[in-house]
């Protein structure tokens, strides 16, 4: 129970720096007071407001989502490689949200929100294939077969956006760095298309927190304990999706957040989804805050997409549980 | 109270691998269900707990059928202990019993009422798994994760629970710890229970009732001993077992037969292997001995390779005789466990060993007779005074195969014989003054080497009977004439 309350801390903590940090550090130091000093000097307030601050915050959306969907995804195939990245679904939100730039579709009914609607669209029909072609490839889903299952689909749907983007012919610079991820220049009409989806997913996952640890000991146990495995299935695909889809939408395919945050958060505080969910959800935000400032600092003036700093971390990390997972079974 | 009518069901509904099984279960009532493997006993689970659909017929718990429950509403009437299976993420203890609460809960909101923490204390206590609470599943034992489970299902608290090989990964303190458990829960708050079980030995002591499953057909259903006949486990299992009583409880148990016993080379025992020693007659077998006796030392039917006859003085008096005779044969390397051993005031030298053969076999009597204490038994209740060592000792050794039938018919065909060489020899009992028919506290052992020829009746115009009856009137009455003249009377 101390454990738990002490990782509620110390994510808020971690989140209230990262975000302090986010906003103050960059090309043009400005100073954390600007937010409150009505008084600062006009350039910093609008840096800070209008360029810094948009960004934080949808670095921050981008990786709660993330990180919240692979704690669901994780839990919901006792998979702990399985993240929207591994599991082909953001390729398959990337797909919708080119196909929805390619076309220029845009519907009145979603207004703003088509974009990430149509990622979400993709990120589901992606899931949903992975999942079926995996369990008719084998019952039991092992863990590798879902993953490799996750590189053909994300493999293929790659090509396809690569086809999609050859065919568009300009513009592909942007559109290569959109798809490695990133934040930057996206300012708050984005913050504003993806959050209802963020707060709409993130609460489809926190109701199914009992749900999921129930699912950990096996669907049929699940069922026994008097869980409505079909019903639960459906809203965290649904909720993990969106929030897939949102995040792909306003920042392309950002890999390995949600494997790294759950699985380090599961580590540290347990695997209890009541608290794995919430606890993800801060410290993806903050992890992927964090991130950012290093991709536009690093080697700055130049801006490294941020999907490269988190496959740099992520990936040893990936490694690393599959390393651990196959020498535990082994043994 | 759970009712399963005609159910018919599996996996593929073309394919159904239950076909038409009908029982009920009483409120409290622990039936064992039983079964080869892929009779379809753990399907069978899964119907009735509704994870596998029936084609035909219905599951009423009290009176209600289970497709009307919803998932919550059936968890709060039935639980169920499936087999154990490997898990990605680790729970605590704790956190996995608690989950057995999730069908009490609301799901909206975190509602944990006292109620709900009793239900966990409880459910850990009884399982024993209180004391590592804390403790992250991996790393516990098969057996411990195990209880684990069993304490989340009680923890469920429904009236119903359904248990799949519950006492896989136990040790035998542990299995009957957690039967013992689950017994008691049954009997004084009335859990109905269902549960497969591999070991029929253990579903016969705990079951109520048992329910043989053979390709997915009730083959028997009834208590333990209309379930565990050994030509029905023949036809279900195809294996030859032996059923035989429970020692102290009225329940049967089975054991193996095994077909390829070691094969040993048919084998007599003589005359000559007896030894006498100082102190003792003693006989060694190179194989063991199928034996029932009256001696002091692991009397009773079983399995011996030694045996002996201890001379100890008239005045031998000890508190505790058997541990005293127990540590008497290690001084003598003679192995406790493998030994029968008697006692006699009669001199080891007296013994008088015989050996007799017709056609049907041979056996060999050996007997020491002492009969200072001479009683004849229609008069014994006349008598107030204690027992004290003077006795007849009679030992019969047959070379050939007997059942246990013909073990009792030749313990009374040799009392019959002995009887006769007192009549003989005319052994007056001296409180009636009447002849006597043994003393205060004769034994007799009968050894069979069980291979050879056949003996299926040992009564007194058999074969072997007849052998036995001649052989220990005659031994007897040699003895009794050597006590005689021991005593100076002949």
């Amino acid at each position: 129970m101390k454990k738990t309350i002490l990782g509620y801390i110390i994510a808020f903590v971690i989140l209230i720096v990262s975000i302090w940090l986010g906003v103050s550090i960059g090309s043009v130091k400005v100073p954390i007071s600007t937010l409150w000093n009505t008084a600062a000097d006009p350039t910093a307030t609008n840096i800070l407001w209008k360029i810094r601050m948009p960004r934080v915050v949808l670095a921050g959306l981008v990786g709660a989502s993330l990180a919240i969907a692979g704690a669901a995804f994780q839990g919901l195939l006792k998979n702990p490689l399985a993240d929207p990245y591994t599991l082909g679904v953001s390729s398959g939100a990337s797909v919708g949200a080119v196909v929805t730039l390619f076309f220029g579709i845009s519907t009145p009914i979603f207004g703003i929100y088509t974009l990430p609607a149509f990622s979400m669209l993709g990120a589901l029909l992606a899931m949903m294939g992975v999942m079926a072609f995996a369990r008719l490839v084998d019952r039991t889903m092992k863990m590798e077969t879902l993953i490799l299952t996750g590189i053909i689909v994300s493999s293929f749907l790659g090509a396809l956006i690569s086809l999609l983007i050859a065919l568009t012919g300009d513009e592909l610079r942007q559109i290569i760095g959109w798809l490695m991820g990133s934040v930057s220049m996206r300012g708050w009409p984005y913050v504003k298309m993806v959050w209802p989806f963020v707060l709409i997913g993130s609460f489809l996952l926190w109701l199914n927190r009992r749900e999921l640890n129930a699912m950990l000991f096996g669907e049929e146990r699940a069922k026994y304990l008097g869980v409505d495995v079909k019903k639960s299935k459906i809203l965290i695909l649904i909720g993990g999706s969106m929030l897939t889809g949102a995040a792909v939408a306003v920042s392309g395919t950002i890999g390995f957040v949600g494997l790294v945050v759950p699985h380090m958060t599961r580590l540290l505080f347990g695997a209890d989804h009541r608290h794995l969910l919430p606890l993800s959800f801060l410290n993806g935000a903050s992890l992927l805050i964090v991130c950012d400032l290093f991709a536009r600092t690093i080697i700055s003036p130049t801006e490294l997409p941020i999907g490269v700093i988190t496959a740099l971390i992520g990936a040893p990390v990936f490694s690393y549980i599959f390393f651990r997972q196959r020498r535990t079974k082994g043994a | 109270m759970l009712t399963v009518e005609n159910i018919t069901g599996g996996y593929d509904a073309t394919r159904p691998i239950i076909q038409e099984v009908s029982f009920t279960v009483k409120k409290g009532e622990i039936l064992g269900v039983l079964g080869p493997n892929g009779s379809g006993k753990s399907t069978l689970l899964k119907v009735i707990s509704g994870i596998l659909p029936s084609t035909n017929g219905q599951v009423l718990i009290e009176e209600q059928n289970i497709k009307h429950f919803s998932p919550k509403e059936f968890a709060r009437k039935m639980a169920v202990l499936p087999q154990l299976h490997a898990h990605a993420f680790s729970h605590t203890v704790r956190e996995t019993v608690a989950l057995g609460r999730y069908p009490h809960q609301n799901s909206w909101f975190s509602t944990w009422s006292e109620q709900d923490e009793n239900a966990v204390k409880t459910a850990m206590k009884q399982t024993g798994v209180d004391s590592y609470e804390h403790t992250n599943l991996e790393f516990l034992s098969g057996g411990e994760q195990q209880r684990t489970f069993v304490a989340q299902a009680l923890a469920q608290q429904a009236d119903i629970l359904l248990l799949d090989e519950p006492t896989n990964h136990l040790d035998i303190a542990h299995q009957r710890q957690l039967l013992d458990m689950i017994r008691l829960e049954a009997v004084q708050n009335g859990l109905t229970v269902i549960s497969v079980f591999h070991d029929m030995n253990l579903a016969s002591l705990y079951c109520d009732r048992l329910l043989l499953m053979d390709k997915g057909h009730v083959k028997a259903i009834g208590e333990p001993h209309e379930v565990l006949k050994e030509k029905q486990i023949l036809e279900v299992y195809n294996t030859r077992v032996s059923s035989y009583p429970h020692p102290e409880l009225p329940k049967p148990q089975v054991t193996l037969m095994p077909t390829a016993t070691d094969e040993r080379e048919s084998y007599v025992v003589t005359k000559e292997q007896f030894k006498i020693r100082d102190e003792f007659v003693e006989l060694r077998t190179e194989f063991p001995l199928k034996t029932v006796s009256s001696a002091v030392h692991n009397a009773g039917f079983g399995w011996f390779q030694s045996f002996v006859n201890r001379a100890v003085d008239l005045s031998y008096m000890c508190s505790d005789a058997h541990e005293e005779l127990k540590s008497y044969l290690e001084q003598h390397d003679f192995m406790p466990s493998n030994t029968v051993a008697m006692m006699t005031a009669v001199a080891a030298k007296h013994v008088v060993i015989r050996e007799f053969s017709n056609t049907t076999g041979s056996i060999i009597v050996a007997v020491t007779a002492g009969v200072g204490n001479a009683v004849d038994v229609s008069r014994a209740h006349e008598r107030v005074s204690k027992p004290y060592i003077g006795t007849i000792n009679t030992w019969v050794i047959i070379n050939g195969k007997l059942t246990e039938e013909s073990f009792m018919q030749a313990m009374i065909t040799a009392t019959e014989a002995k009887v006769k060489a007192m009549q003989q020899e005319e052994i007056m009992d001296p409180i009636s003054n009447t002849i006597a028919t043994g003393t205060s506290t004769d034994s007799l052992l009968i050894a069979a080497t069980q291979n050879g020829t056949f003996m299926e009746y040992a009564g007194p115009i058999t074969d072997i009977g007849k052998l036995i009856g001649q052989g220990v009137y005659e031994t007897t009455v040699t003895a009794l004439q050597d006590y005689k003249r021991a005593k100076g009377r002949l």
